[in-house]
């Protein structure tokens, strides 16, 4: 059987690898994209962008809530369908899928549906349904299989009473009663939906001393308090000792400080991070090493194995789609030998948790800022003091800034509140353009917008706000 | 009035350009800003824009004409209302002269003129507002005040980001690798030293010749396998000759140590034309005369005027030509032929009693010869202790030119003719 030669062969269509397929196919490489299940991956079909449209379900819950201040009369309050929230959602992914498929086509990608196993030496096999297999080589394989969620071991995921993610995004009915385990980005943005739409009891199980441990402590403090508001239960520093299925839902057992508590609910969410997918893909046919689930990565993504590189989920955290796709574009950038690509920045990354309120930040938090030994100027302003999150009715928030006081370089902005996962990316591209507060400051803002915020957050860490 | 378009010089060092692409066809029509062409130096590539508006008349340079000297006109643009007709038999108006013999060749390996420094010949065309755009520094906010903070040029950093900007993680390995104000003494504005007001030194921004000196060297030291090789001469032989013969003659007329040095180098390399050559990259040129490049220090710089073909000249012509030669150089008065060649260069430092050192060899040639002073001293001649004067002379020489035996040879050679005046001034 004759063998098929590429320039580069990208495996796996999630956000990294169609991005970097796509990139390949601009600058003129002959690429060939495989993917086993659907285009778009984790992000499209089971992750991003379905789980922010249930969010939006849980915003407007939020919204009618209030809705007698704007106004309206809500005699009769609206009832939530689970239903036809779930197959919103459905179709918003289904779309975006076939949307990928277009864009490959449109940019004369090859695209081949099947799993792709690594030979060695730049050999890959394909293995189809129903077709023979296909033998392909190229001097480029870029390994961007994603990730799936991380479970404990003892524990069973078993859709009906103990879910992950996926499970999570298509419930049949809501339970009475939910327990979410790990409170980072997903538990919270779960915990968020759950609680908006009418689950009575959501509890939130996390081993770190603050809940969304990667965000500045400032903004999870609060957070956790205004989601307290709203009724959801939080177990900080405490671990999971024991979980087991019932009959009626699950038991568990957690364990804070020497203290142990038991108790029971309908359903677990194991919401504990990811795991790299790196099994049965043919690594061991080559020179690259795995450590704590995820392939081990230098800069641009290679690999220990020379002409292999792996990209997003797979490669390590931060686990996010745009971090991928970055990947993809700057490992691609490197093998067709761009002129000025730099290696992916990490602290330039933003990270977005889309619950009500939302989440966003970018750089150094605080903590970090300081370990790392930078002198710090630290600037803050909250929502309540800006008109237009007043004439919203979105009143609980904060931004704050952190500089470096030698410099004036942005090292880090963090978010909550309405809307700013849309804001953080000022901050993104300031970070990202070296501009100094000197810039900043004589940034004009429109007026009344939220954006207000950051300005007056900007000038505050300088003493100059004119608004507090 | 015809607008005429010159090959810019992008750079102070820039003597030459490859046209790499033209943006606009002949009749096209220009409006300032337009991109016309893309000019290549060894360096970058960057763009020429259309000062004036008209129509592209006639392009003269052709896309992938390469080594264009600076200043050739590479095409002419006709304002509005004038015809074509008038470019029939077009003659460039302002071709420098020292262009004027200089073809436009699509070969590239034309050896690089020998200037160690020069303000002729290389006439930055600064007046063109093209080249006034390429002063602008592209860097992030944060680059420049980090910069700032180092007394950093950034004209000295090169750029990663996005387009070549420069960004902080360039500064930072400029400043992790080494660079700091202080200690290299960049051309920074001299604004930076007097921020205190009472600094202890001061910063003196880069002369042309120091650029170009810089430039030069630095691509030497790093380009060529240096091997050096010394060698005792005795003197006393030729300072007794030179006695006598400056008994005879005007002041002005007198013969120096340098002269005879001159001869004698002249005369060994026609012992030993090996030495005589210089690197091309390609192939290894042997020149077929002696033109002896002098180093000759002037106003903040150096300079290397030729005795050409010194191996026939006379030691009474050469000592006027070099003194006619080094008159000139310190009143920067030397044509580009007066030091732009040579085969071979002497350092002499006798004068300030210097007893040895290591010059850098002047690209491409392959040798060059380090005079030490002349010195009185004990020696052992046939076992007992005698009273003469002696000279240590050394060879850098280029490895990949010449083997240590060739350095060798043309340093017996060189010692037998100035321990044997008489040769000198024989021949």
């Amino acid at each position: 059987m004759t063998e098929k030669t590429y320039d580069l062969i990208v495996v796996g269509g999630g956000p990294a690898g169609y991005v970097a397929a796509i990139r390949a196919g601009q600058l003129g490489l002959n690429v060939v994209l495989i993917e086993e299940k659907k285009l778009g991956g984790v992000c499209l079909n089971w992750g991003c962008i379905p789980t922010k449209a249930l969010l939006r379900s849980s915003e407007i819950a939020h919204i009618l809530k209030e809705v007698g201040t704007f106004g309206f009369d809500i005699s009769t309050p609206p009832q939530f369908d689970l239903k036809k929230a779930v197959k919103r959602s459905r179709d918003i992914s289904e779309k975006l899928s076939q949307g990928i498929a277009y864009l490959l086509k449109k940019n004369k990608i090859e695209y081949i549906s099947g799993r792709a196993i690594l030979k060695g030496n730049g050999k890959i096999a394909v293995s189809r349904k129903e077709q023979r297999e296909l033998k392909l080589s190229a001097k480029n394989i870029i390994i961007a299989t994603g990730a799936h969620a991380r479970t404990l071991p003892n524990i069973e995921v078993d859709g009906k009473h103990i879910w992950t993610a996926k499970e999570a995004l298509m419930p049949e009915k809501l339970p009475k009663s939910l327990l979410i385990i790990g409170s980072g980005a997903i538990g919270i943005e779960f915990a968020s939906f759950y609680k908006g739409v009418g689950v009575k009891e959501v509890t939130v199980v996390e081993l770190q001393e603050h809940i969304l441990p990667v965000e500045d402590i400032e903004v999870s403090k609060l957070a956790q308090k205004i989601f307290e508001k709203q009724g959801i239960k939080f177990h900080t520093n405490t671990m999971l000792k024991d979980l087991k299925s019932t009959k009626e839902g699950i038991s568990f057992s957690l364990m804070h400080k020497d203290k142990s508590e038991k108790g029971q609910a309908e359903v677990a969410l194991l919401a504990i991070g990811i795991q790299g997918n790196v099994d049965n893909i043919g690594l061991s046919k080559t020179r690259i090493k795995v450590e704590k689930g995820h392939i081990v990565t230098k800069d641009f993504g290679s690999t220990d194995e020379p002409g292999v590189y792996a990209i997003g989920d797979v490669a390590g955290p931060p686990w996010l789609a745009h971090k991928g796709s970055h990947e993809g574009i700057v490992c691609v950038d490197h093998i067709a030998k761009q002129p000025h690509v730099h290696a992916l920045d990490v602290t330039k990354i933003p990270g977005c948790t889309y619950s009500y309120p939302q989440i966003a930040s970018v750089g150094y938090t605080e903590k970090k800022a300081k370990d790392s030994g930078f002198d710090i100027n630290v600037g803050r302003f909250n929502f309540q003091a800006n008109g237009k999150a007043l004439a919203l009715g979105e009143a609980d928030g904060l931004i704050k800034v952190i500089f470096n006081a030698k410099t004036g370089e942005l090292l880090g902005a963090h978010m909550i509140g309405v809307e700013v996962t849309e804001m953080i990316q000022g901050f993104v591209i300031a970070r990202t353009m070296e501009a100094t507060e000197a810039d900043l400051m004589q940034v004009v803002f429109p007026h009344p917008t939220l954006s207000e915020i950051m300005r007056e957050a900007v000038l505050d860490a300088f003493d100059k706000g004119i608004h507090q | 009035m015809t607008i005429e378009i010159f090959m810019p010089a992008l750079s102070p060092t820039m003597t030459h350009g490859n046209l790499i692409k033209w943006h606009k066809k002949e009749g096209a029509t220009v409006e300032s800003g337009d991109l016309l062409a893309e000019i290549e130096t060894d360096k970058a590539t960057m763009e020429v824009e259309a000062v004036d508006e008209g129509v592209l008349g006639e392009i003269l340079v052709s896309e992938g004409s390469q080594n264009v000297p600076v200043n050739t006109v590479i095409a002419v643009i006709l304002e509005e209302g004038e015809d074509k007709e008038k470019l029939n038999n077009y003659k460039p108006s302002n071709l420098k002269p020292s262009n004027k013999e200089e073809t436009i060749s699509t070969t590239s390996i034309t050896p690089q003129p020998v200037i160690l420094a020069t303000s002729v010949g290389i006439a930055p065309n600064s007046s063109s507002p093209s080249v006034e755009k390429l002063d602008r520094i592209f860097a992030s906010p944060l680059a420049r005040r980090l910069a700032e903070e180092n007394t950093l040029d950034l004209k000295s950093i090169k750029g990663s980001g996005p387009r070549g900007r420069i960004v902080k993680s360039d500064v930072e390995n400029f400043i992790k690798s080494g660079n700091t104000a202080s200690e290299m003494g960049f051309g920074f504005p001299r604004t930076f030293s007097n921020v205190t007001g009472n600094g202890s030194y001061h910063d003196e921004p880069l002369s042309q010749m120091r650029k170009i000196i810089s430039q030069r060297l630095l691509k030497s030291k790093q380009e060529i396998p240096h091997f050096y090789a010394s060698m005792d001469c005795m003197m006393d032989e030729l300072l007794k000759a030179r006695k006598t013969l400056n008994e005879k003659l005007d002041k002005a007329q007198k013969i120096s140590i340098n002269d005879f040095i001159i001869k004698a180098c002249a005369l060994a390399l026609k012992d030993v034309p090996k030495a005589n050559a210089a690197w091309l990259g390609e192939s290894i040129r042997y020149y077929n005369n002696a033109d002896i490049s002098i180093a000759v220090s002037v106003d903040n710089g150096l300079i290397t005027p030729i005795i050409k073909a010194a191996e026939l000249k006379s030691l009474f012509q050469i000592s006027a030509e070099s003194k006619n030669l080094i008159k000139k150089a310190r009143e920067n008065k030397l044509a580009p032929e007066e030091f732009q060649g040579g085969s071979f260069s002497i350092s002499n430092m006798g004068m300030y009693n210097i007893k040895q050192f290591n010059a850098i060899i002047n690209q491409p040639q392959a040798c060059i010869i380090s005079i030490g002073a002349a010195k009185e001293g004990p020696i052992v001649v046939d076992g007992k202790l005698k009273i003469a004067t002696q000279m240590t002379s050394t060879i850098s020489a280029d490895h990949r030119v010449v083997d240590g035996i060739v350095a060798a040879e043309f340093l017996v050679a060189f010692k037998k003719y100035i321990e044997n005046p008489l040769l000198l001034v024989l021949a």
